[in-house]
């Protein structure tokens, strides 16, 4: 202000954006501060940090519940991992019906509801192979479920990281007296697999969110995984704190893991290459 | 050694070798020297047979590696390579980019594999680089490594496709003075260059393409010191004195 001068002095560059961001932080706080008066604190405080009732869901959360889902998602992620290469292997192959399977496959299954998916496996194969049992009962229905579901996203993730690993590799290899199955083995997949294990990391974080979908499998008391049993004790209880701890335990993984993703992630595009 | 007959490569319309016949005998180097998209790179890779040839023979150390039935891996294991990228396995160790294919290829043991590897680095004086990764090279090293990758694997013919253009001008040395080095132990070798005083000293013959089509082949001497054909010349003047082009000059077609 101090050279402005005039009849109407105009403000400065420097003194409008202060008073922009001074609105914004204003606005924030009025609304803040609105939400915060009219919610009744006594009502949140006792039914979402419920100290008695919190203690009662430990260590069950934990043992049971936390434990399912992540062996869900641990076999899930397996048997997707693998299904996912075989396909990324098959969509790039120069035989023609891998090439339709694979792309059939995962159009079809990135299209579908996870939900159909593990109702189908649930109800669907028992159905259609009568007398087959899969080993683990629910264990193996999850991880069929889960892996199915994946298999098709990994398959994409893979594919695209075989594709980016420079066709100088293969040529190399090949002139090694590599044939074309074991350059892609030796050489070429090795380095896809770093390639795409950051985009894999966050599939994993999906995957623990989607294992939840396993209550639609008829499941027993011990069988159930986080959410299942969250909801449960929460709607015996008639208090919604056992929820607030499952989100808890959800976000202990999951936060780390995307956070461990996106370090891989910008560890790759400085080095190599 | 090398044998190559009547060979005619396509991509598409575009016709990149029209008829080449080309004889290396074993133990000669041959460099091949011509302008860029005159084939010469396309012709190399037809070799190994990198590069399927649209029609023609070719036969290296008594294999025909255009007849469908012949076992390319088999082949291809006695024909070492050296690309212009030099295109290490970067996920391995020096150590390890050499002894891969020994291994799962020849079925060499561990221990015979490194012996072969450190021999082989040594040639190429990169001997105290063999737990270092690709990436901690330079690229003259780099490119040393490749060459030491391929002769671990025995070969009895080298083909070198420009390994010293992707290399800054202070590390192109090393790289040339491993390949007369094994041009001296009598290796049979093709390289496709631009280093004229490199095919000046150390080629037997050499071969000037341009358009698809040997134009003019004879020894070093000849071909680069006096060559007879009006496109090796012009080409030449090029590449022997780039600052003597005039500007607005016609590009040579």
């Amino acid at each position: 202000m101090a050279t402005a001068e005039g009849a109407a002095p105009r403000l400065t560059r420097r003194r409008r954006r202060q008073l922009v961001l001074g609105g914004e932080y204003a606005i924030f706080l009025v609304v803040v501060i609105a939400l915060l008066g009219s919610a009744d604190w006594h009502e949140i405080h006792a039914n979402f940090a419920n100290w008695s009732i919190a203690k009662q869901v430990f260590p069950d959360i934990i043992t049971v519940g936390l434990r399912n889902t992540l062996i869900f998602t641990i076999t899930g992620f397996t048997l997707g991992l693998a299904g996912g290469l075989v396909l990324a292997l098959m969509r790039l192959s120069s035989a023609a019906p891998y090439r339709w399977f694979a792309l059939t496959y995962i159009e079809a299954f990135r299209g579908l509801p996870a939900l159909l998916i593990f109702v189908f496996v649930g109800t669907g194969v028992p159905l259609a192979f009568p007398g087959t049992n899969l080993p683990g009962g629910v264990y193996g229905q999850a991880a069929l479920s889960l892996g199915l579901v994946s298999a098709a996203y990994m398959a994409e993730t893979i594919r695209a990281g075989i594709e980016a690993v420079p066709r100088g590799q293969m040529e190399a290899a090949r002139t090694l007296g590599m044939s074309q199955g074991k350059a892609m083995r030796s050489i070429v997949v090795p380095q896809a697999l770093r390639i795409v294990i950051p985009p894999l990391t966050n599939e994993l974080v999906l995957l623990f969110k989607d294992s939840s979908l396993a209550l639609f499998l008829g499941i027993t008391l011990q069988e159930r995984e986080l959410s299942k049993y969250s909801s449960d004790v929460a709607s015996q209880q008639g208090n919604s704190t056992p929820i607030i701890i499952a989100a808890f335990c959800y976000l202990i993984i999951t936060i780390p893991l995307s956070y461990l993703a996106r370090r891989l992630e910008a560890r790759q595009k400085r080095g190599q290459r | 050694m090398i044998e190559v007959r009547d060979l005619h490569k396509s991509f598409g319309d575009l016709k990149v070798l029209r008829g080449i016949d080309l004889e290396v005998a074993a133990g000669e180097v041959v460099c091949v020297i011509g302008p860029s998209g005159s084939g010469k790179s396309t012709l190399l890779r037809c070799v190994n047979l990198l590069e399927a040839p649209t029609s023609g023979t070719v036969i290296v150390d008594g294999a025909e590696l255009t007849d469908p039935e012949c076992d390319l891996d088999a082949v291809r294991r006695r024909i070492g390579m050296v690309f212009q990228q030099f295109n290490l396995f970067p996920h391995l160790s020096v150590l390890a980019n050499v002894t891969i294919a020994q291994r799962r290829v020849l079925r060499r043991s561990a221990a015979e594999a490194q012996k072969v590897a450190r021999a082989n680095l040594e040639r190429v004086g990169l001997a105290d680089k063999i737990d270092a990764y690709p990436a901690q090279l330079s690229g003259g090293q780099q490119q040393r490594v490749a060459i030491a990758r391929a002769l671990a694997m025995g070969p009895s013919v080298m083909l070198f496709d420009e390994p010293t253009s992707a290399l800054d001008p202070e590390l192109v040395g090393d790289v040339l003075g491993v390949m007369r080095r094994l041009a001296l132990d009598g290796m049979t070798m093709m390289v496709v260059t631009h280093e004229m005083s490199f095919a000046r000293e150390v080629a037997d013959r050499v071969v000037f393409m341009d358009g698809g089509v040997i134009v003019e082949e004879g020894p070093a001497a000849e071909v680069i010191g006096a060559p007879s054909s009006e496109r090796a010349r012009t080409f030449l003047s090029r590449v022997l004195d780039p600052a003597a082009a005039q500007v607005g000059e016609v590009e040579e077609a």
